[in-house]
């Protein structure tokens, strides 16, 4: 909403406010002023000219010499307008003007011929395009004959003024009009306001004896009022409403038009005029209109209509979409005598679906959508049949064409100050709080301890306690609110372990290297299952903005990915990053998907790089899967874990594995698969993904210590020679198994397959630790564990002692 | 004799004094002092000698060999220390050729912010709160005071899945399904994450983005609670000297509504560029809990009342940290991602 503030003075005292005063007071107490805008824009020198003399420029078909009386003197100047012509009063920026956009005005020679100074458009002086007259859309303004030479044009077009832009919350739809605007500053300020006046003289003739009226949809048009103006003259608006209409964004057209745009920027709300001869029935009637129905509206669009659309007939075809535009069969245009002026309540709802169907939305219907005032109905139309007579030489005629179920009983509020009070956590007095409520031009009492406030039907947003609550507060001032924190039982706050686990997730994976990414959520389809854990139904978005981001993720790597590809094209030497965050699951019961919070990394590149000391080495699987032994002994599960080989669409078939806890699939680990690799343009890639939500939330042993004991420790190694294909996993296990109670520790310590070995095998060597906590151990009990490990190894593995 | 014993002396006197390190220092000492040596040779041979001489001759020969002995200690002293000397030497390095680097990771941003802001209303006695990123159309938005209908509700702006399931476009329905499991009890949580908005990305929109939202609900909360409330957060999170100001607004989940400005962190109130020259800076939503809001809940909204606040982290770390384009938070460059790494203050 744009609000002129020299109009805004016509209904309230501003009291002289600075305009950013004004608008610094209206935001602190209700409405936010997004911009305070300067028309004038700092201009200066721009006057009224008489055009004495037009000639065509000898040197230039396309350019005139104008002889213009600027006051003080006629002087000559060079104007290209197409529409310039002589005894039109004209705009000019004199030669030192300072026009927006910083335009300067000098003296010049245009083809030879001296020129001082410019006779300008509107779209010169700053005025969006889109707002200019039509006639003046493609030359100069031409001002009226009443101008004098000499004066300064700015006061004339209402560029000596202040607009507030306001950034009206959906609540505040009172305050989609001047007098809206005006009620709030009243309120702000303490001060009365001043109404519009409707008074013109009514014809003999009675409006009714022109027009019926008849509605056949009294739930979605609960009131109708109609009012017939005869003998109209079709004409340009004066300057004055012209100007103002302009200031409020509205594009000036003709005097009927222009005057029902200027009611309903001033009262809020809409009206749409007629011509009374072009609905040749005499008739009017509301109805919802036939599926399929058609009609041409006056932006010339053939529109075809559903059976829920509000239509206003001449009792044959429609000549109007309600609330939403005017037919154009029924237009009002040069030749127009007699005008039927709408002015009607359509219930919100209705205009909302119908211009949303429409995709057309105007200033009539974000006004109805909203919800007009019940009460401004009759007063609008009135005032319009005062601006007809005054502005148009219209005769009204007597009455008016009503049909009005609409309920007008205000919304009573009941409040106790106490319950302001409390919910606010102040001690405004009662006398305060009416002086307020009187501000607000609220309808109150105060009795038995309570205050009865019957809303204003203006404000329908005000209709519990709590608004009222509000109302106070924001009159009052927010800044009188004290700063307390709640009285409560204390209670201490906290994370769940759950939260408090993944956290240290998040802090050992940083620790180790790796940053944390955030991706999106949506994906391709296509993309959607790549590399998941486990697949489910995909869900899909019903209107997706593009195939990129139409289905949710099963899998975090795919986008992890996408960060190594784009870090990886930026030259970066290492890229290791983390993301926690949910997969979607098919569906569960309730109807919603089953979303699981999973725990995804990505490695490539460099791992160490400290080449002057000799230390270099690129990522590896063994890197990757480092990280997730450590990140399962940090959660308490190292014993629990296995790893196996697996295979998985897009990884590297003999670098994948999948992890286990307790022999359940919790996670999957691998190399991104070449070919994968050379299409993303990328080295070798490790990736891994684990159901954080299983392991977070799996039952851990209690931690309890272990005496450290000062008994020695014994070491034995072992270099084994197996078949190549024999896994180390397999054989630590054998010796895990067969060590007994006193095998404390394995270790695997070296690995050897080459020129030295027999074709086929292969030599891995272990370190096996044996204690006991109570006692020094004897040679003979350690050679007996110890060839029982032997022995075992031998059976199950076939594993021979290396020599 | 004693002209022979006189001569050794001189001799090891001599190859001591020759000697260059402690290999040939040791040489020395075992020719001249070892069992083998010739010294021990005279002593050995003392018995040819006449009684009466030798006592003489062997008090003579130890004053030599101690002479001897502590000239070759001296200097064995002194090659030790040159030794040790020269090793020292040999083994130093220079200290600025760089260290073996430790790399770690960090929080992303988002996440950094996030934390702070829970463990600030942890210590107020708060709890996080969670739930899922698709959501009910009715925890989303009916169950918030905005029924079916409601022009803030418009397909356009949410990704739907079906006419009743979407993505959540706020945090809020948490705080709605906190409501429904509480049974009418107080509750004091705090909600982040992920909501989604039918946006298309561009430097201050993102389809996806993060929210974190305050929900307290008891007997007598009133507004000067929530005030209070977010004047310590407002002091915590940027600064001791952050002033707060309440504007009123209007969300349909609350009555009355508003939102807080902080006093600019950058210029103090005086006008800059982060303030857009006003000296303050809108910081997030809040207002009283709608009484319908607490009534579909199961609450009773004449003996309980409650506040809400809810903000964007990326809103917060761009004006913390400066970031001019939200995009950034979610394109995951390491060379952005790396500037979060340091301690703050």
């Amino acid at each position: 909403m744009l609000v002129s503030t020299k109009w805004l003075a016509e209904y309230v005292n501003t009291q002289g406010l600075d305009p950013k005063d004004l608008g610094e007071k209206i935001t602190r107490s209700g409405i936010e002023v997004d911009a305070v805008i300067d028309r004038s824009q700092g201009m200066t020198n721009v006057v009224v000219g008489h055009v004495k003399e037009c000639v065509k420029h000898p040197e230039a078909d396309k350019l005139n010499i104008c002889q213009v009386d600027v006051g003080e003197e006629t002087t000559q100047i060079i104007c290209g307008a197409p529409n310039v012509a002589e005894g039109q009063k004209v705009i000019v920026a004199r030669p030192g003007a300072v026009l927006p956009g910083g335009i300067k005005i000098k003296k010049a020679k245009l083809r030879g011929e001296e020129s001082n100074g410019m006779i300008c458009s509107l779209q010169e002086l700053g005025i969006e395009g889109r707002l200019v007259p039509k006639a003046y859309a493609e030359g100069i303004y031409v001002l009226p004959e009443t101008a004098t030479p000499g004066e300064s044009a700015l006061p004339l077009l209402g560029l000596d003024d202040i607009i507030l832009e306001l950034g009206l919350t959906p609540n505040r739809s009172d305050a989609l009009s001047m007098l809206g605007v005006a009620y709030e500053v009243g309120a702000i300020l303490s001060e009365d306001m001043k109404y519009p006046e409707a008074m013109y003289t009514e014809s003999n003739e009675k409006a009714s004896d022109y027009l019926n009226l008849r509605v056949d949809a009294i739930e979605e048009n609960p009131m109708y009022v109609a009012k017939v103006v005869k003998n109209v003259h079709i004409k340009e608006s004066p300057l004055w409403l012209q100007h103002r209409l302009m200031a409020a964004g509205v594009r000036p057209h003709n005097n009927v038009v222009d005057i029902t745009n200027y009611v309903l920027m001033e009262y809020g709300q809409p009206l749409h005029a007629f011509d009374y001869d072009r609905l040749e029935t005499k008739e009017l009637v509301i109805r919802l209109a036939n599926e399929g129905e058609k009609i041409v509206t006056l932006d010339d669009q053939e529109r075809t209509l559903k059976s829920n659309h509000l239509v206003i007939t001449n009792g044959k075809e429609p000549v109007a979409i309600a609330g939403v535009m005017g037919g154009a069969n029924s237009e009002v245009h040069d030749g127009t005598t007699t005008v039927v002026i709408e002015s009607a309540y359509f219930a919100g709802g209705s205009v909302r679906q119908t211009s949303k169907d429409q995709n057309l939305r105007s200033d009539a219907s974000a006004r109805f959508e909203k919800g007009v005032d019940p009460k401004r109905v009759i007063l609008a139309a009135e005032r319009a049949a005062s601006l007809l007579a005054e502005l148009a030489g219209g005769e009204v005629l007597a009455g008016s064409v009503v049909v009005d179920e609409l309920d007008k009983t205000p919304v009573e509020v009941v409040v106790s100050p106490d319950f302001i009070n409390n919910r606010l956590g102040m001690k405004i007095s009662l006398e305060d709080m009416t002086s307020i409520l009187t501000r607000l031009k609220f309808d109150h009492q105060a009795a038995n301890g309570y205050l009865y406030i019957n809303a204003p039907t203006r404000r329908q947003d005000i209709k519990i306690p709590e608004d009222i609550v509000e109302e106070i507060a924001r009159m009052y001032g927010y800044d009188e609110i004290p700063m307390t924190l709640p009285v409560e039982e204390s209670k201490p706050g906290g994370l769940t372990s759950y939260q408090a686990k993944r956290r240290q997730v998040r802090a050992y994976l940083e620790g180790a290297g790796l940053y944390q990414a955030i991706t999106y959520s949506l994906t391709s389809k296509e993309m959607s299952q790549k590399f998941a854990l486990e697949t489910a139904p995909v869900t899909e978005l019903l209107m997706p903005m593009s195939e990129e981001r139409s289905t949710l993720r099963q899998s975090l790597i795919p986008h992890l990915l996408d960060a190594v590809t784009y870090n990886t094209a930026r030259q970066a030497d290492t890229v290791a990053l983390y993301e926690v965050g949910s997969v979607f699951l098919g569906e569960t019961e309730s109807g919603l998907p089953h979303e699981q919070e999973h725990l995804a990394a990505v490695i490539a590149g460099k791992w160490v790089d400290h080449s002057w000391q000799g230390e270099k080495k690129a990522v590896d699987f063994f890197v990757l899967k480092g990280i997730i032994e450590g990140l399962m002994e940090l959660l308490g599960h190292s014993k629990e874990l296995t790893f196996e080989r697996a295979v998985v669409d897009g990884l590297h078939p003999g670098r994948t594995a999948s992890i286990k806890l307790g022999g359940e699939e919790i996670g999957l680990i691998g190399q991104l698969h070449p070919s994968e690799q050379k299409v993303r343009d990328l080295k070798d890639t490790y990736v891994m993904e684990l159901n954080l939500a299983k392991v977070l939330n799996k039952e851990v042993e209690a931690l309890y210590y272990a005496p450290v004991s000062k008994f020695p420790s014994i070491t034995r190694d072992i270099a084994l020679v197996v078949d190549s294909e024999k896994a180390a996993g397999e054989l630590q296990a054998i010796i895990q198994l067969s060590g007994g109670r006193l095998l404390k520790a394995v270790h695997l310590f070296d690995l050897y397959e080459g020129e030295k070995m027999e074709p086929g095998k292969k030599s891995v060597a272990f370190s096996l630790t044996y204690f006991d906590p109570e006692r020094t151990l004897t040679d003979e009990e350690v050679v007996n564990a110890h060839n029982k490990v032997l022995k075992a190894l031998a059976e199950q593995a076939g594993a021979e002692l290396r020599g | 004799m004693e002209a022979q014993l006189q001569q050794l002396k001189e001799e090891a006197l001599q190859k001591i004094e020759a000697s260059q390190n402690v290999k040939e220092l040791n040489d020395v000492r075992v020719a001249y002092l070892g069992k083998k040596g010739p010294i021990t040779d005279l002593l050995k041979g003392m018995g040819k000698l006449p009684a009466e001489e030798r006592p003489k001759m062997g008090a003579l020969v130890n004053v030599v060999r101690e002479e001897v002995t502590e000239v070759l200690e001296a200097r064995m002293a002194l090659l030790q220390e040159q030794a040790i000397q020269a090793q020292l030497e040999k083994e130093s390095i220079d200290v600025t050729l760089p260290g073996r680097p430790v790399k770690t990771g960090n929080h992303h941003p988002l996440t950094r912010v996030v934390e702070e802001i829970e463990d600030l209303f942890i210590s107020m006695g708060y709890e996080i709160a969670e739930g899922p990123e698709v959501e009910k159309d009715y925890y989303n938005f009916e169950a918030l005071n905005l029924p079916k209908g409601h022009p803030a509700r418009d397909m356009q702006d949410s990704f739907y899945i079906s006419e009743d399931i979407l993505l959540r476009t706020h945090t809020s329905p948490v705080q709605a399904r906190t409501m429904e499991a509480k049974e009418g009890k107080p509750i004091k949580i705090i909600c982040p994450g992920k909501v989604y908005r039918r946006d298309n990305d561009d430097a201050t929109h993102s389809h996806q983005f993060t929210q974190i939202e305050g929900l307290v609900i008891g007997e007598n909360i009133r507004m000067s609670d929530l005030k209070g409330t977010l004047s310590v957060f407002a002091k915590k999170m940027f600064g001791e000297d952050r002033e707060i100001r309440l504007r009123p607004s209007f969300f349909p989940f609350t009555e009355p509504s508003v939102e807080m400005d902080i006093s600019c962190f950058k210029c103090g109130g005086s006008g800059c560029n982060v303030c857009k020259k006003t000296g303050w800076i809108e910081i997030l939503g809040a207002g009283m809990v709608h009484p319908n809001v607490l009534e579909m809940a199961g609450y009773d909204s004449k003996k309980l009342s409650g506040f809400a606040f809810g903000m964007g982290p990326e809103r917060i770390a761009m004006l913390k940290y400066g970031v001019e384009d939200i995009r950034h938070f979610y394109t995951n460059d390491v060379r952005f991602l790396s500037q979060f790494h340091r301690t703050e203050v």
